[in-house]
C-alpha cells in the first residue's frame, strides 16, 4: 500500500480540482486519500448531497479540491444533478477529474462524456480497478484515453493506488487546454458509451444469479438472519459493556472525591459542593459510564455492516411490510441507526427522498429502543423476567422486546399515513452494491469519533443541567420530605392505574433528558437518599424494588412504558430540527407515550383479573 | 368484429433467471428521468436476478449493476425477450 507523501510547504501556484462522477464510484473515497480529509462515505449512492472542499499542497502546488454530489447524468432534476451540473458550468477553468468505476464502466462512463462537453481540462481516473480485476474485468486503459481525447488514470482509492499519477495528471492538465466536445444529451451519452465499451471492457459471462451471500442474506433466510443478528449485536453489547461501565464509572467516583475536596479547599459551602458534585456531575458521570461503552460497541458494529454492503439488502427485504404502512424499505435502516441513538436514526431519516416518508420514519423511531434504554430493560429482564441470568437468554428476550417494538412503530407509521401524513408512496429504485470486505480500522476510528463522542457531547450537555434540578427536587425539603417525594406520592393514583406507581411515573418524567438515569432515579426515589446509586448496586435492585411493593406485573408495565414513552430531549430537539415544525415534534412525543400508557393499563387490568 | 388486443410485455413479468431487452418506458412511468439515469434505455439487456422474499421488490442486473424495482415502477418499462 503506497502512501503518497503530501509534505506542506510553500507553494507557488494554485490548480483547483472538480471531483465528478456517478454515484458509488468512490469519489469521495478519491477525496479522502487526496486531502486526508475525513468525510462519511457510506456504500450507498445518493449519500454526497452537498459539495465537500479540502485541499493538499505538493511539489510547490496548492490543490483545491471541491467534491461535487454523485449524479448519473447531469440532466436528470434532482436535487443532486442540479448542484453537479451547476458547479461544472461556472467553474470551466478548473481540471474537472470524473472517476468512473473499472468494473462498472457502462454506468459511470455516459456522465463522463457528459462532462466532457462541458469542461475544457480533464482527468479520468478509473476507479476500483481492484475490485474489476477481482471480477474478472478488464479495461484497456489507453485505447480509453485514446478515443476519450483526456488522459486515463488506472487505480484503486482505498488502497492509495494510481493516487501519484492522478495528481501529476491534473498538474498537467492545467497547464494544457483541450477543445470541448459538442453537447451529448442523456441518450446519446448512453449509446457512445456503449460503443466505447464494447472495445475497451473485456469481461467474463455475466451472471445472472444472485452471488451465494444474497441468497442467503436476501433470501427466504434473510429475516432469520436479521433476527439472529440482532440476538448477537445485544449478547455483544452487553458482554462487552458492562466492565468498561464499571471502570469509567470507578474512575467517575475517583474524580469525584477529587472535585469534592478541591471544592472545600476552595472554601465552598457543604450544600453547593453537594449541588455540583452530587447533582450536575454525578449524573452526568453516571450517563457517560453508562452510556459510553454500549454505544462504543453498537455504533461500529452498524457502520461494519454499512460498509459491507449489507444494509441496502434489510432495505430490500422489508420494502415491502413497510411500504404496508406507507414508508419505504430505508425506513428500516432509520429504525436500526435508532437502535443506537433515536436522534441520530431521526437525522438517519435524511436517506430517504420522499418527505412525506422521510417524516414518517422521523415520527415514529422513538418506538424502538435505543442504547441508553438497553441496561434498564436488560435489568428488568433478569431480574424479574429471566431470572437464568445467562446473557443469551436476556439478548434474545431483548431481541424480541425490539421486534415487537419495530411492529409497533410500523403501525404508528400506518396511523399517521392514514390521518397527518396522507399520500401515495413514492417510486423507489435502490441499487444493491457488491458486497465488499469492510475496511475494519477506518470504520471503527470513524464511528467513534464521528458518531459515539459526538452523541455523547450532547448527552452531557443536557444532562448537566438535568442533574442539578434533580438534586433540588431530592434535596430541598418541605414540610419533612423532600419535594420528590412529595411529587411522587400526588403521582401515586396515575402511577397505580398504569401497573406501576408514582416513583416509576416521576423517574420517567425526570429522565426526560436522558433514559440512562430513569432506572437508578428510582432506586433513589425509594430510598429517599439525595444522590444516584452508584452502578454496582443495581444488583440489589430485586430487594429494593420488592420492599416497595414490586409484583410481576410492575415488572412488565416498567418494560412495556420503557420501550413506549416519550423520546428524549435529545431526540425532541432534533426532531424540531430536522422537521422544522412543532407540531410534528409534539406528534412524535405523544404517539409512544400513547400507547405505553394503554398497554400498561390493559396489562394491569387483565393482571388484576387474573389474580383475583 | 373481434378486437384484436395487444398485449405489452413489461418488466415485471420476469421471472428470476430470465434475460430481456428493454423496448421503452412506457407513458405510466413516474420516474423516467431517474430510470435512464441507472441506464434503462431502449436496447439495453436487462436480466432478473432475484425477488424480496416478500415479494416485492425485485432486483434487476442491468449494465453491470443491481438494482431494485417495485413491481408498480417495472410494469412501466416495457421489455421485448
Amino acid at each position: 500500500m503506497k502512501l503518497p507523501r503530501f509534505r506542506s510547504k510553500g507553494y507557488e501556484k494554485t490548480v483547483k480540482i472538480t471531483l465528478a462522477g456517478a454515484p458509488n464510484v468512490g469519489k469521495s473515497t478519491v477525496f479522502n486519500a487526496l486531502t486526508g480529509l475525513r468525510q462519511h462515505t457510506g456504500n450507498w449512492a445518493g449519500k454526497t448531497v452537498e459539495t465537500a472542499r479540502g485541499h493538499f499542497i505538493t511539489d510547490g502546488v496548492k490543490y483545491d479540491i471541491t467534491d461535487i454530489p454523485g449524479t448519473y447524468s447531469l440532466f436528470a432534476r434532482s436535487a443532486e444533478e442540479e448542484v453537479a451540473r451547476r458547479y461544472i458550468e461556472g467553474h470551466p477553468d478548473d481540471v474537472t477529474v470524473v472517476v468512473c468505476d473499472a468494473s462498472g464502466l457502462l454506468r459511470s462512463l455516459p456522465l463522463a462524456l457528459q462532462i466532457l462537453s462541458a469542461a475544457k481540462r480533464c482527468v479520468v481516473f478509473l476507479n476500483l480497478c481492484d475490485e474489476a480485476k477481482k471480477a474478472g474485468i478488464s479495461v484497456d486503459a489507453e485505447r480509453l484515453s485514446e478515443l476519450l481525447g483526456v488522459p486515463v488514470v488506472c487505480g484503486a482509492a482505498r488502497r492509495h493506488r494510481g493516487i501519484n499519477e492522478l495528481v501529476a495528471a491534473c498538474r498537467a492538465a492545467s497547464e494544457t487546454e483541450r477543445g470541448i466536445d459538442a453537447p451529448v444529451g442523456a441518450r446519446e451519452a448512453i449509446a457512445r458509451a456503449d460503443m466505447i465499451c464494447r472495445e475497451v471492457v473485456t469481461k467474463k459471462k455475466e451472471r445472472a444469479l444472485p452471488s451465494r451471500a444474497d441468497r442467503i442474506l436476501a433470501g427466504r433466510a434473510s429475516y432469520a438472519v436479521m433476527a439472529l443478528l440482532l440476538v448477537f449485536i445485544f449478547w455483544l453489547t452487553l458482554k462487552g459493556a458492562n466492565y468498561p461501565s464499571e471502570l469509567i464509572a470507578r474512575g467517575a467516583t475517583y474524580l469525584s472525591a477529587l472535585l469534592r475536596s478541591c471544592l472545600s479547599s476552595l472554601g465552598a459551602p457543604e450544600y453547593l459542593i453537594s449541588f455540583l458534585v452530587d447533582g450536575v456531575y454525578g449524573t452526568s458521570a453516571w450517563i457517560v459510564s453508562v452510556m459510553l461503552p454500549p454505544m462504543a460497541i453498537f455504533f461500529p458494529l452498524f457502520t461494519l455492516l454499512e460498509d459491507a454492503g449489507y444494509l441496502p439488502r434489510v432495505a430490500f427485504c422489508l420494502d415491502r411490510a413497510c411500504r404496508g404502512c406507507g414508508g419505504c424499505g430505508k425506513m428500516a435502516l432509520c429504525m436500526c441507526e435508532g437502535l443506537g441513538c433515536n436522534a441520530v436514526g431521526v437525522t438517519g431519516s435524511r436517506i430517504i427522498d420522499s418527505r412525506r416518508e422521510r417524516l414518517l420514519a422521523a415520527l415514529t423511531n422513538s418506538f424502538i429502543p435505543c442504547n441508553g434504554r438497553f441496561p434498564a430493560l436488560i435489568a428488568l429482564i433478569t431480574v424479574f423476567i429471566a431470572p437464568s441470568g445467562s446473557a443469551l437468554a436476556a439478548s434474545s428476550v431483548l431481541a424480541f422486546l425490539v421486534i415487537l417494538s419495530a411492529v409497533a412503530s410500523l403501525c404508528a407509521s400506518k396511523l399517521l399515513s392514514a390521518t397527518l401524513l396522507r399520500g401515495v408512496p413514492s417510486s423507489f429504485a435502490l441499487e444493491l452494491p457488491r458486497y465488499r470486505l469492510p475496511k475494519f480500522g477506518e470504520v471503527i476510528v470513524r464511528s467513534v469519533f464521528d458518531r459515539t463522542l459526538f452523541v455523547l457531547g450532547r448527552a452531557i450537555a443536557v444532562a448537566a443541567p438535568a442533574g442539578g434540578v434533580i438534586w433540588i427536587l431530592a434535596n430541598v425539603k418541605v414540610g419533612n420530605a423532600a419535594i420528590l417525594s412529595h411529587i411522587s406520592g400526588a403521582l401515586d393514583p396515575v402511577g397505580h392505574f398504569l401497573g406501576m406507581d408514582g416513583a416509576i411515573l416521576l423517574a420517567f418524567l425526570l429522565g426526560l433528558p436522558a433514559n440512562e438515569i430513569i432506572l437508578p432515579l428510582i432506586v433513589m426515589i425509594y430510598l429517599s437518599s439525595g444522590t444516584l446509586p452508584a452502578i454496582g448496586d443495581l444488583s440489589a435492585l430485586r430487594d429494593v424494588f420488592v420492599s416497595h411493593g414490586w409484583t410481576l406485573t410492575t415488572a412488565i408495565c416498567t418494560t412495556l412504558f420503557f420501550l413506549f414513552h416519550s423520546p428524549c430531549t435529545t431526540t425532541l430537539l432534533t426532531l424540531k430540527k430536522e422537521t422544522g415544525s412543532v407540531k410534528y415534534t409534539l406528534v412524535a412525543a405523544a404517539l409512544p407515550v400513547a400507547l405505553g400508557a394503554a398497554l400498561c393499563a390493559a396489562v394491569n387490568f387483565f393482571m388484576s383479573v387474573f389474580s383475583a | 368484429m373481434k378486437k384484436k388486443k395487444r398485449t405489452i410485455e413489461t418488466l415485471d413479468s420476469l421471472s428470476p433467471g430470465d434475460g430481456a431487452r428493454i423496448d421503452r418506458l412506457t407513458s405510466k412511468c413516474t420516474m423516467k428521468g431517474r430510470l435512464e439515469g441507472l441506464g434503462f434505455c431502449p436496447g439495453e439487456e436487462i436480466c432478473c436476478v432475484m425477488r424480496s422474499p416478500l415479494g416485492d421488490p425485485t432486483a434487476y442486473l442491468i449494465r453491470g449493476t443491481l438494482i431494485a424495482l417495485r413491481r408498480s415502477d417495472a410494469r412501466s418499462v416495457a421489455i421485448e425477450r
